[in-house]
């Protein structure tokens, strides 16, 4: 039935595109990528594994100075998650969930992070804890490291990140209201019952989501990071430091397992938040 | 438990949402808060629940002062208008929400748990669907499990917030029924909300006709409806037909109509208004009793339990008289015709023309 074809036809598209577009765009498409972002990151791969296996695990772990950068990185980006998480829960909240004088101004400054160069951010703490800044008489005067030490490091990767899991929180809480919440308490649960057993339900697809782009985000600070840690070797790099690091001095088999690692820990990122994507409903239902 | 609300204020910035309230629940009462929208009958329960914090006034649970208690201390079951199901809970976790969350001294065992959320799933007729997600369930459904979810801890109020409010028409009317039946049952004391007149003469054993944060009567659904205090509570539970005119020397005289008003003896003359409903009219071929008016029939509906035929008087203005239709048979009006018509009864508003709202 020709007829009912062509309806169908007409339903899949408007109007039907001719081959030769289609497969420029695709052609197009896939060549961008491949230019782009698969044959870089092949060459990463290959420039890490350049010398064989054991080259490439010596590279990793027999420098103590990369060792070093490695776990500090992971000591760094698990702590700034933990005050992205807390802050941006806190920040969603208030936000979606009262009104009050001044809170056009604070959803603003969430997304200052974003807009600030990280560069800039990292002079803002130098500014600040310094030994010449606001607060640096005082820390000095008590003993406390924050410039040129993991505190630094944490506030720095935490700051450049904080949009991320109030940025992805806000809408959903919004959307989702809170009568939920409001019947929880009439119900007889505490504060802490509720949140705890209807908010974070609620949103826990949208805190996931915002979590993981925010640990894609801080493993690879770079600009904030390095004004904030001096780059002393094996004490204030991090990983991304360290490539960089390795590069200035020559070593590109080292510079490039440095890389491989970050890169096979940006992957793992998509997958997880891909497969968190297909499992995600759409949205949250609201009826 | 009776509750008993005392000179409650509730402002929005300068907008008085509740304007100094009080009123009465006794024990076991179904009682209906009606009025239309912004006349503050939720933001008065959302106080009674304690979900809101009234600005002045206070809210006595059995005569004891519950005002600065929080909703969570009040032992009170609410309803609310969109249900506000936990969407990631099934039906059965939804009613156990309230049993599960007690400090562990005060909370039943699992078992126990089960047992009654399943007895209260059964008193909803819903304990096939235990393990539904909300977002599977109907509307009235969805409603009924609110219910039991809110009855689940054994509230000694219920409060309702327009429970029939996003249901049509046909689930309405048999969810309101099943509702005055439940309270039959199990008699706890419950207050509910709803802009819909019939739903609360229908359901009620008293109602509280508010309008503009004050309350204008309370009375069983009969007293409001026969005996309404005020001109809002006439207009506001059903047609009416307003005749406006003058008292004075014990005399009403509503443009053609006069009749004995001896409520207002003195000479000097006020403006008042007469009230009829529709099916407080009769009409006649000819003027046999005095005390009518004569107007043309416009249009004659004739498909429903009564007939509803719509007159204009001289000046234009509108008439409903509802007939029978044994009495539609018998006269059979048609459009065009003149007619004579004359309230049976008349309820005589003094100084009410600008209050009627019609």
């Amino acid at each position: 039935m020709p007829e009912t074809d062509q309806a169908a036809r007409r339903l899949r598209r408007p109007y039907p595109d001719p081959a030769w577009l289609r497969w420029t765009l695709i052609l197009a498409a896939a060549a961008v990528v491949g230019v782009l972002i698969v044959i870089p990151v092949a060459q990463v791969f290959a420039g890490a594994l350049a010398g064989g296996a054991s080259v490439y695990w010596d590279n990793l772990f027999a420098d103590p100075d990369t060792r070093s950068a490695i776990l500090l990185t992971m000591t760094v980006v698990p702590l700034a998650l933990v005050a992205n998480v807390v802050f941006g829960v806190a920040a969603a909240w208030a936000i979606a969930r009262f009104r009050f004088p001044g809170r056009t101004i604070l959803t603003a400054l969430i997304d200052l992070p974003f807009s600030v160069s990280p560069v800039v951010a990292g002079l803002m703490f130098v500014l600040l804890f310094g030994r010449q800044g606001y607060l640096g008489p005082f820390l000095q005067g008590h003993d406390i490291k924050i410039l040129f030490a993991t505190p630094g490091l944490v506030l720095a990767t935490a700051f450049v990140t904080f949009p991320f899991v109030a940025r992805e929180l806000i809408p959903v809480m919004e959307a989702i209201g809170d009568e939920e919440e409001t019947a929880a308490l009439s119900l007889g649960a505490s504060g802490w019952q509720m949140f705890r057993r209807i908010t974070v339900p609620n949103v826990k697809w949208g805190l996931l989501y915002g979590i993981i782009l925010c640990n894609a985000r801080a493993m690879g600070e770079f600009g904030a990071v390095y004004v904030v840690s001096g780059h002393i070797a094996g004490q204030t790099d991090t990983m991304p430091l360290r490539v960089e690091k390795l590069f200035q001095e020559y070593n590109l088999p080292g510079a490039f397992a440095v890389a491989s690692v970050l890169t096979l820990l940006a992957i793992l990122t998509l997958v997880v938040k891909a497969g968190l994507e297909r499992r995600r409903p759409e949205g949250p239902h609201v009826d | 438990m009776s509750i008993e609300v005392r000179n409650v204020i509730k402002a929005f910035g300068s907008f008085r949402a509740v304007n100094d309230v009080s009123l009465t629940v006794p024990t076991g009462e179904l009682v209906a808060l009606l009025g239309p929208s912004g006349s503050g009958k939720t933001s008065l329960l959302r106080i009674i629940a304690g979900l809101e914090r009234a600005d002045q006034g206070q809210v006595f649970f059995e005569g004891e002062d519950a005002t600065v208690r929080a909703a969570r201390e009040r032992g009170v079951g609410f309803v609310f208008q969109h249900y506000a199901l936990f969407r990631h809970l099934s039906v059965f976790e939804n009613v156990a929400f309230g049993l599960r969350i007690r400090p562990r001294p005060a909370r039943p065992p699992e078992a126990e748990i089960r047992r009654r959320v399943m007895e209260l799933l059964k008193l909803v007729q819903l304990d096939w669907l235990a393990d539904r997600h909300p977002a599977a369930l109907s509307g009235g459904q969805r409603q009924r499990v609110a219910l039991a979810r809110a009855l689940a801890v054994e509230p000694r109020v219920l409060l309702l917030d327009e429970p029939f409010g996003s249901l049509d028409a046909k689930v309405r009317q048999e969810l309101r029924r099943w509702l005055r039946r439940l309270h039959d049952t199990i008699k706890v004391t419950s207050v509910f909300v709803t802009h819909d007149q019939e739903e609360a003469l229908e359901v009620a054993d008293r109602v509280v006709v508010m309008n503009q944060g004050r309350v204008e009567q309370i009375g069983t659904p009969q007293e409001v409806f026969d005996r309404p205090a005020t001109p809002f509570v006439m207009n506001f539970l059903g047609h009416v037909n307003i005749f406006h005119g003058r008292v004075e020397s014990g005399k009403a005289i509503l443009g053609p109509i006069a009749l004995d008003y001896p409520d207002h003896p003195g000479e000097q003359s006020l403006p008042a208004a007469g009230y009829a409903r529709p099916h407080e009219l009769e009409i006649a071929r000819s003027a046999d009793v005095a005390g009518g008016l004569w107007a043309v029939v416009r249009h004659v509906h004739t498909a429903g339990a009564v007939v509803k035929v719509e007159l204009a008087d001289d000046e234009g203005r509108l008439l409903q008289v509802d007939l029978t239709r044994q009495d539609h048979a018998q006269m059979r009006p048609e459009p065009g015709e003149s007619l004579y018509v004359r309230p049976r009864t008349l309820r005589v508003f003094v100084n009410a023309a600008g209050d009627a709202g019609a």
